[in-house]
């Protein structure tokens, strides 16, 4: 009986030991293992909001039309319709959020037109292009066109 | 009282029990969950893009917008998006293969537009691809990365832990399709995030809203008001380096034989 009794003794201090070893092992994971990891997949979910929390540079076209309808309407006339403002203007979050704090430069008309319409062989064919030069012999592309509304 | 050893054991086991349980259960009481940010149900969302061949006009602003929202580094081997210009020489019937070898640039990324350097000889072929993550459903890069600093969202997004990332470079060298960089400023990697930070908030990606040809546009395939559904009827479509079934989520029509 009394043996038996010793036995278990030794049993208990085994286990004792490994439950030690096993709560090492928790207090390291527990340090190491960063906050939210694991919650919504093997990474750690705080990452989420810190990809949301960036600011905007760009508004969207929508925010623009908001207080300018009449170049958003003039805009939407003709066949540049589908170009965002700040495709032209660039981006203009902060002046979008408070026009007096940050103003907008107008942006010079001819490099952008160029950028967008001079002739290149990878161009779709379908895509209205000219030779600038010959085009418009140094004139500005906006002494004849309109660049809301581009159709002369 | 005297503390032989074995109560000091049981009291130091008991201890050690305790902190150990509340220090991994703490955290699980801090942290909100982020799938309850107000407004947004990650649940709800599968993003995807599609990128019509046929309508770029390589006027590389969607580059442009890309490096001004992110605020990438100017450098072009720094980008989250950029445009290649392919080529392929007018027909040889001596050398059929040069079909398979087109002539590929991008100068600075395409982040200027593409000066014409190929004086249009008849029988050639010519065209732009924009290229971006694919935002792979089974991403190589994820698969790789030992910390877990790399990751599909929920909502179909590959996303960078920038706070957990070693900086080890294994995804880099994972990615097909050359998508990944390290950023030199933090020296951890970074790359397209589908302009999470837009995306979520209603707006599209920086580059789809500069975009002037609709040749790229943001979908939700979990919408079902979504036009990508129509888009991805409507053409034929297919994705970059398929045979590696990555689950690319970049879907282009028009895409020639040639591109890599
Ligand atoms: C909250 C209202 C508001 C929003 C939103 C807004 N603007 Fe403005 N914007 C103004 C005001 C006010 C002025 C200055 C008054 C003026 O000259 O018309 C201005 C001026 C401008 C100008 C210069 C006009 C000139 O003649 O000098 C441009 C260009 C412009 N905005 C473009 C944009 C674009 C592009 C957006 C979208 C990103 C935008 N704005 C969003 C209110 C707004
Ligand atoms: C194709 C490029 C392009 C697009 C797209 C474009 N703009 Fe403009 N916008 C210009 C240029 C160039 C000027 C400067 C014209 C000048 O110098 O006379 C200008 C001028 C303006 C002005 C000054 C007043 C005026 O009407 O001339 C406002 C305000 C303006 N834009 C707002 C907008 C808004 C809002 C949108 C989107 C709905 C928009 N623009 C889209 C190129 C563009
Ligand atoms: C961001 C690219 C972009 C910029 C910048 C741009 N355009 Fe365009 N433009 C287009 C596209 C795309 C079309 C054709 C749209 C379509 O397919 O319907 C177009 C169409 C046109 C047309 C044909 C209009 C018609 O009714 O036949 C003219 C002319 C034109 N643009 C002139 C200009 C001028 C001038 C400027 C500079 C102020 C300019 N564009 C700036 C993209 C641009
Ligand atoms: C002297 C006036 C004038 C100037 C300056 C001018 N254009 Fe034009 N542009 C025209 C006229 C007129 C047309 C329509 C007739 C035609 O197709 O030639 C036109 C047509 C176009 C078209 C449509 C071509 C097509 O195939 O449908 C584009 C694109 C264009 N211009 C771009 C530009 C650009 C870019 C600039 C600046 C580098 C510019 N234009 C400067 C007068 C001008």
């Amino acid at each position: 009986m009394r043996e038996s009794i010793r036995d278990a003794e030794h049993l208990f201090r085994l286990v004792l030991l490994f439950a030690a070893g096993l709560l090492l092992f928790l207090l390291v994971r527990a340090l190491l293992v960063p906050v939210g990891f694991g919650e919504l997949g093997h990474f750690r979910s705080g990452a989420i909001d810190d990809n949301r929390g960036r600011p905007l540079r760009y508004a969207g076209r929508a925010a623009c039309a908001e207080c300018h309808d009449d170049a958003a309407s003039e805009l939407a006339a003709g066949r540049h319709a589908r170009i965002g403002c700040e495709s032209c203007h660039g981006p203009l979050a902060a002046h979008a959020a408070d026009p007096d704090a940050a103003a907008a430069m107008l942006p010079e008309a001819t490099p952008l037109c160029v950028r967008c319409h001079e002739a290149n062989l990878a161009r779709p064919a379908g895509h209205p292009q000219v030779e600038p030069r010959e085009h418009a012999d140094g004139s500005a592309c906006a002494d004849c066109h309109r660049p809301h509304l581009p159709a002369v | 009282m005297t503390v032989d050893r074995r109560r000091f054991l049981a009291d130091a086991t008991k201890y050690l029990l305790l902190t150990g349980a509340a220090a991994e259960a703490w955290p699980f009481v801090a942290e909100g969950r982020p799938a309850a940010a107000p407004g947004y149900d990650m649940a709800r969302h599968w993003w995807a893009m599609f990128i019509d061949i046929e309508a770029c006009i390589g006027c590389g602003l969607c580059v442009d917008a890309c490096k001004r929202e992110n605020d990438v580094p100017p450098e072009a081997h720094f980008s989250r998006t950029w445009v290649e210009r392919y080529y392929i020489a007018p027909r040889d019937v001596a050398h059929p293969e040069a079909e398979d070898r087109p002539v590929v640039d991008s100068p600075d990324g395409g982040r200027h537009g593409f000066p014409e350097i190929h004086r249009a000889g008849a029988g050639a072929k010519s065209f732009f691809v924009p290229k971006l993550c694919n935002h792979c459903a089974h991403s190589p890069c994820v698969q790789v990365c030992p910390v877990g600093a790399t990751f599909e969202s929920p909502d179909g997004v590959v996303l960078v832990d920038k706070d957990w990332c070693l900086g080890c470079r294994y995804c880099v060298q994972a990615c097909p399709y050359g998508c990944r960089y390290i950023d030199p400023r933090t020296n951890t990697v970074d790359k397209c995030t589908l302009c999470y930070h837009r995306i979520t908030r209603g707006l599209t990606t920086a580059c789809c809203e500069v975009c002037p040809t609709e040749a790229r546009r943001l979908g939700d395939l979990k919408n079902p008001d979504d036009p990508i559904h129509e888009l991805l009827r409507a053409h034929k479509v297919q994705v970059l380096k398929p045979n590696m079934a990555t689950g690319a989520k970049v879907y282009y029509a028009g895409l020639d034989a040639s591109v890599r």
